[in-house]
């Protein structure tokens, strides 16, 4: 299994230990539960250096990454970031990611369990005078996220983050070395993202977490980081999105440019969103007892299955069982009440609009 | 309470008195499935078979099968559990238990291990 520059500090202080995506990673620190509402409340840090870095650069680059994906990076501007995903000829997600529009050039952060599958589509559809650089096995990531996550990055990088946008980054220096910060993150609060040399992986993790003593910062493992994103709607590659599934079926067609000109699984995606798609990613409560796992079959209130639970959890913030899962198009309408097939038992959800968390 | 504890290869303990089995699941069980979320417990009256699944704990994370230790029937539920789950991890031998079960005759717990030989058991997980 790989580590990260982490995994020994995580070992120190007892995490439970899971293989994801071939590293070794923190599931949980003090428990599931404890972790989200402190990321919620206060602020936490996450090692995410198990995740993907690719560097796009040269003259080809801007049309290599919009052949490559769905949104139009053209859009941006250096120090800009978009949320994107790669698809197939048929429209297929093969990863979301994240595009980075550098002084350089871009930076491309793609899911771990995807990197290797990621590299090779990329290098196949790559255009003339265009090199890619997997920048993944020497950079680290720090997420710190959470409503004093701002304070906290201010006050060990010694900046201002005032006018630092939502989706946006910056280079500030970290002990005389440049770091990469952006402002994004994937729990729905404030929070931010930081890219580094491994090297300063040990001393910028005990830096976050002895000045964020005060705001009650706490190390975050890849359990509540799912409960986090699941709270507010946000996909999971693997469980909600997949090869299998378009951008459009998954509720992010406002991340398709059909303007900007040929992208690889345009011709599909169009086609698919003129006759119109068939099934949709819904968000769901519980009214009976019972939390919806991924797998899990969706049915009407006949009992004819019309779907599938692709993530469920317990909700730490509202105490009660999440879900999201796709169903066809004409019974996905918010308010709709189906069923979950849990175990022998069919119990009763209904469609929600909008996150489970405003 | 504690010295006649026995517990089964897959985590859960039993107290036996007379005809009727207290079953609930081991500290190491509560502790590898993290923060307890939801109890499926059986109805009241129902029969269950030595190895059946018959509950469901479940964390934030895992879903985790409950089986019989005993057959027998359901003649008590812990109540407790469906407000407070958390109970499984706080208290797991105690306030935590899960349902008792009333054995025909007298309860078959020879290939149950006690507390010295869970702990050797768990050694070797």
């Amino acid at each position: 299994m790989k580590q990260t520059p982490l995994t020994a500090k995580h070992r120190a202080v007892g995490a439970k230990m899971v293989d994801y995506a071939g590293f070794e990673m923190p599931v949980q620190y003090a428990g599931v539960l404890e972790e989200h509402l402190t990321v919620r409340s206060k602020v936490g840090l996450f090692d995410l250096s198990h995740m993907g870095e690719f560097e796009l650069t040269g003259a080809g680059a801007l049309a290599t990454v919009n052949l490559v994906t769905t949104n139009d990076a053209s859009q941006l501007q250096v120090g800009e970031i978009q949320y994107t995903c790669l698809t197939t000829e048929q429209g297929g997600i093969i990863d979301d990611i994240l595009v980075y529009r550098t002084d350089s050039g871009f930076l491309l952060v793609v899911n771990a369990a995807n990197t290797a599958k990621d590299y090779a589509w990329i290098e196949q559809n790559l255009l003339p005078d265009t090199k890619l650089t997997d920048r993944s096995p020497e950079l680290a990531l720090i997420a710190v996220q959470g409503p004093k996550s701002a304070p906290l990055v201010e006050e060990v990088l010694d900046i201002s983050l005032d006018d630092l946008r939502n989706y946006t980054f910056i280079e500030p220096t970290f002990h005389g070395t440049k770091i990469l910060l952006s402002r994004t993150g994937y729990t729905g609060e404030d929070g931010f993202e930081l890219y580094f040399p491994n090297s300063l992986a040990e001393q910028l993790w005990d830096e976050l977490m002895s000045t964020g003593e005060k705001y009650g910062v706490a190390p975050i493992g890849l359990g509540a980081r799912d409960t986090l994103r699941l709270e507010m709607r946000m996909p999971l590659y693997g469980n909600d999105v997949s090869e299998e599934i378009t951008p459009l079926e998954a509720g992010l067609g406002r991340f398709v440019k059909f303007d900007k000109g040929g992208f690889i699984g345009r011709e599909a995606l169009l086609k698919l969103q003129e006759h119109g798609i068939t099934r949709r990613l819904v968000a769901f409560t519980m009214l009976d007892k019972g939390i919806p796992r991924q797998g899990y079959p969706l049915l009407d209130l006949e009992g004819r299955e019309i779907g599938v639970v692709t993530s469920g959890t317990h909700s730490p913030s509202l105490n009660k069982p999440i879900g999201m899962g796709y169903v066809e198009i004409e019974n996905s309408k918010p308010g709709t009440i189906m069923q979950v097939q849990i175990r022998k038992k069919p119990a009763q959800a209904h469609i929600i609009k909008g996150r489970f968390l405003s | 309470m504690s010295e006649k504890i026995l517990y089964t290869k897959e985590h859960e303990w039993v107290v036996v008195k007379d005809n009727i089995v207290r079953v609930g699941i081991s500290d190491y069980a509560q502790n590898e499935l993290g923060d307890v979320v939801f109890v499926d417990l059986p109805e009241l009256g129902d029969v269950v078979e030595e190895g059946e699944g018959f509950a469901v704990v479940e964390s934030v994370k895992a879903v985790s099968d409950i089986y019989a230790p005993v057959s027998g029937e359901i003649v008590t539920i812990n109540e407790e559990l469906e407000d407070s789950p958390e109970l499984i991890n706080e208290s797991p031998l105690d306030r935590g238990w899960l349902v008792e079960i009333k054995v025909d005759g007298v309860a078959q717990t020879g290939d149950l291990m006690n507390q010295q030989e869970y702990e050797a058991f768990l050694k070797g997980v």
